[in-house]
């Protein structure tokens, strides 16, 4: 074999040492357990903090809100998106107040006037001009719209 | 109230309906720099591949320049894609725990075989000679730098320079596959992702192969001129024909192919097609029909078609093919625009349209890919200062 092919030979089997090695040492411990990804990271994400929780949670203590909601159009949405993550309330609800959006503009992050959101699916409003500066609540109970 | 204001903003950027995720793009400018530089590489070294394997000897001149042009344009063919990833220091997960199922993350891989295998041996074999020769002639530093550089072999024998001959023309001849591989792969991406109907076509990695293999000729012609011009020396202008020569066959080829794309497009007119067409008569109109098609393959074509017939003298023609190739790099650098930042404007709905600005100075998207193509230029010109083709000995 001429010199020069072996010397390649050697640059190379250096290299792939180095790459077998670096793939030992890096690849994370728990890689593969499961499947392509670190078995660790299935831990990780379920011990992160808890925010949220779901309508039936509430209900367990606001009862009469929650039926009076899905008695209304409101019915498909979840408490949370309104009064915002509610896993600590949950907890301690004496420390660990939910928000209460009354002010006026809240409810136009849904029902405000926009081209590109289907109007069968969600009625629109201009709030100006249909809400004469009062809050919406004032006229519609935000837990039951028709009410 | 800002929430609704951002909304307004973002609404602002908007045509008819889009969906949501769709308002702004999650490749901008730096993964148009991808294909673009890999581009430039696979045509820079399959133009010397043309010399070597095919044996065309008007080429000789440029043999060196082109692999080392296209080796310094590889060293920052990662970089646009390391750069844009959200978490750039994790880059290295990609390749310690390799997923063979992904064409994505495979890409580590293609790279590595040809800049490892491919183009770094041939240049070694290339130059292991002269190196050993420049060991011994230079005193100091360099003499070491170039010891190391030879791998320590001071071998000189006739035999020896028969086996670089040798194992350099086998190379080329993996090389060229290589070549098609690294680039075709990259189309192969585009055209794999089967949800957007401006990419998802067959066509896609033949076509970046072909508009590859015309930048990188094109860019070939531009670095030979401008490092003769530089170097003050008398440019070789039997070399330039042959370069714009095959600059010619090959953008005819590469026109032809993007055409039967576009044309089988248009005679098929799936679902997608009228959304498609307004986005070439409108967004894409300038960057389309006048920089791709016009600037980039048709003044070019009908420039190089000419050249074919009638011999202007060497002064106008040296104008000509500077002109040329800098107008064939604009072009293909529009194509792969076009292809990419046009993919990402239209909603997967049909029915509306998303825009996009090049950020100069908040993300710097346009300003780091300005910086990546002209750092390769600097590493060239390090190269060509290292390993300087026109000290060679001749064989
Ligand atoms: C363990 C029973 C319990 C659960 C479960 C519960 N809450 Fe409460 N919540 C209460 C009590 C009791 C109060 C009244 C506290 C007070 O006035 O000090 C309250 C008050 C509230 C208030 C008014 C806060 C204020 O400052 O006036 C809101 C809004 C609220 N809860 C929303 C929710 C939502 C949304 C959920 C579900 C994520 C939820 N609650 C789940 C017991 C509960
Ligand atoms: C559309 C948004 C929206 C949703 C969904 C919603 N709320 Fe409310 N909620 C409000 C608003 C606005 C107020 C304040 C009403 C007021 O000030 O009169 C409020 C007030 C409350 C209060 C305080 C009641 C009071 O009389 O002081 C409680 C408790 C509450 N909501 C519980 C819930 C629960 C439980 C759910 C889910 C079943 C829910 N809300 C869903 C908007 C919402
Ligand atoms: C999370 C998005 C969301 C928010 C916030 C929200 N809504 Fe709604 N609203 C809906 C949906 C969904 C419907 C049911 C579809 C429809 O009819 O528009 C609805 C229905 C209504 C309707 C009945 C429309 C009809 O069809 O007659 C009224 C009135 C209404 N909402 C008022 C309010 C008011 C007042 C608030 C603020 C307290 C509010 N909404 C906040 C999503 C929302
Ligand atoms: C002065 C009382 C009043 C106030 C304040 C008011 N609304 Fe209404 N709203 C009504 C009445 C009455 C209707 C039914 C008649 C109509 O469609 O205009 C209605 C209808 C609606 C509808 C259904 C529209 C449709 O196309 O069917 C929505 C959504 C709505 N309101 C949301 C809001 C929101 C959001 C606010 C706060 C910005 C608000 N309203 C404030 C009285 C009020």
């Amino acid at each position: 074999m001429p010199v020069q092919v072996k010397r390649l030979l050697l640059v190379f089997a250096f290299f792939i040492a180095i790459s077998v090695a670096l793939i030992y040492f890096l690849t994370p411990k728990s890689f593969g357990e499961y499947g392509h990804y670190r078995g660790k990271a299935l831990e990780e994400i379920s011990s992160t903090e808890i925010k949220y929780v779901q309508m039936d949670d509430c209900a367990m203590c606001h009862d009469s809100i929650a039926e009076l909601k899905n008695s209304g159009l409101h019915a498909t949405l979840q408490c949370e998106v309104c009064h915002g993550p509610g896993f600590n309330h949950i907890e301690d609800y004496e420390n660990n107040r939910m928000e209460i959006p009354n002010e006026g503009q809240f409810c136009m992050r849904c029902h405000i006037m926009n081209a590109a959101s289907p109007k069968k699916v969600i009625k629109q409003i201009d709030a100006v001009e249909h809400a004469e500066g009062e809050d919406c609540i004032t006229c519609h109970n935000p837990h039951q719209p028709w009410l | 109230m800002d929430k609704t204001q951002s909304l307004y903003e973002a609404l602002s950027k908007v045509e008819g309906f889009i969906y949501p995720n769709e308002i702004s793009l999650n490749w901008d400018m730096l993964i148009v720099m991808y294909p673009y530089i890999t581009g430039l590489v696979a045509g820079a070294f399959i133009l010397a591949s043309l010399n070597r394997v095919f044996n065309i000897k008007a080429l000789r001149p440029t043999y060196e320049i082109s692999l080392l042009a296209a080796l310094s344009f590889m060293l920052v063919a990662t970089m646009p894609l390391i750069i844009h990833l959200g978490q750039p220091f994790r880059f290295y997960e990609m390749l310690v725990t390799p997923h063979f199922t992904s064409a994505m993350a495979l890409f580590g891989f293609v790279y590595l075989w040809y800049l490892m295998v491919v183009l770094l041996l041939e240049i070694w074999f290339d130059y292991r000679y002269d190196m050993v020769i420049w060991s011994q002639q230079k005193k100091g530093l360099m003499k070491y730098v170039y010891k190391a550089l030879t791998l320590w072999i001071s071998d000189t024998s006739p035999e020896s320079r028969k086996t670089d001959e040798k194992i350099g023309y086998f190379i080329t001849v993996v090389g060229i596959p290589s070549a098609f591989l690294l680039h075709g792969y990259v189309g192969f991406i585009f055209g794999a992702i089967k949800a957007n109907p401006w990419w998802s076509t067959v066509m896609m990695p033949v076509i970046f192969l072909f508009s590859a293999m015309v930048s990188g000729i094109a860019l070939i012609m531009f670095i030979y001129m401008l490092v003769s011009y530089l170097r003050k020396q008398k440019i070789d202008m039997n070399a330039l024909d042959t370069i714009g020569k095959y600059l010619f066959y090959i953008l005819i080829l590469d026109f032809t192919l993007e055409s039967l794309d576009q044309i089988h497009r248009i005679y098929v007119a799936d679902e997608s097609f009228d959304i498609l067409k307004i986005l070439v008569h409108g967004k894409l109109f300038v960057t389309f029909f006048i920089i791709q098609i016009g600037i980039g393959t048709l003044i070019p074509l009908a420039t190089l078609a000419y050249l074919q017939f009638k011999k202007p003298s060497d002064r106008v023609r040296k104008i000509i093919y500077a002109t040329i190739s800098i107008f064939v790099l604009v072009g293909i650098f529009y194509m792969r625009y076009n292809v990419v930042i046009g993919g990402q404007l239209f909603s997967k709905s049909f029915y509306g349209f998303t825009s996009y600005k090049a950020n100069v100075l908040y993300d710097t998207d346009a300003l780091l890919s300005l910086v990546l193509f002209i750092v390769p230029f600097f590493i060239l010109a390090f190269l060509l200062w290292l390993l300087p083709p026109w000290k060679k000995i001749e064989h």
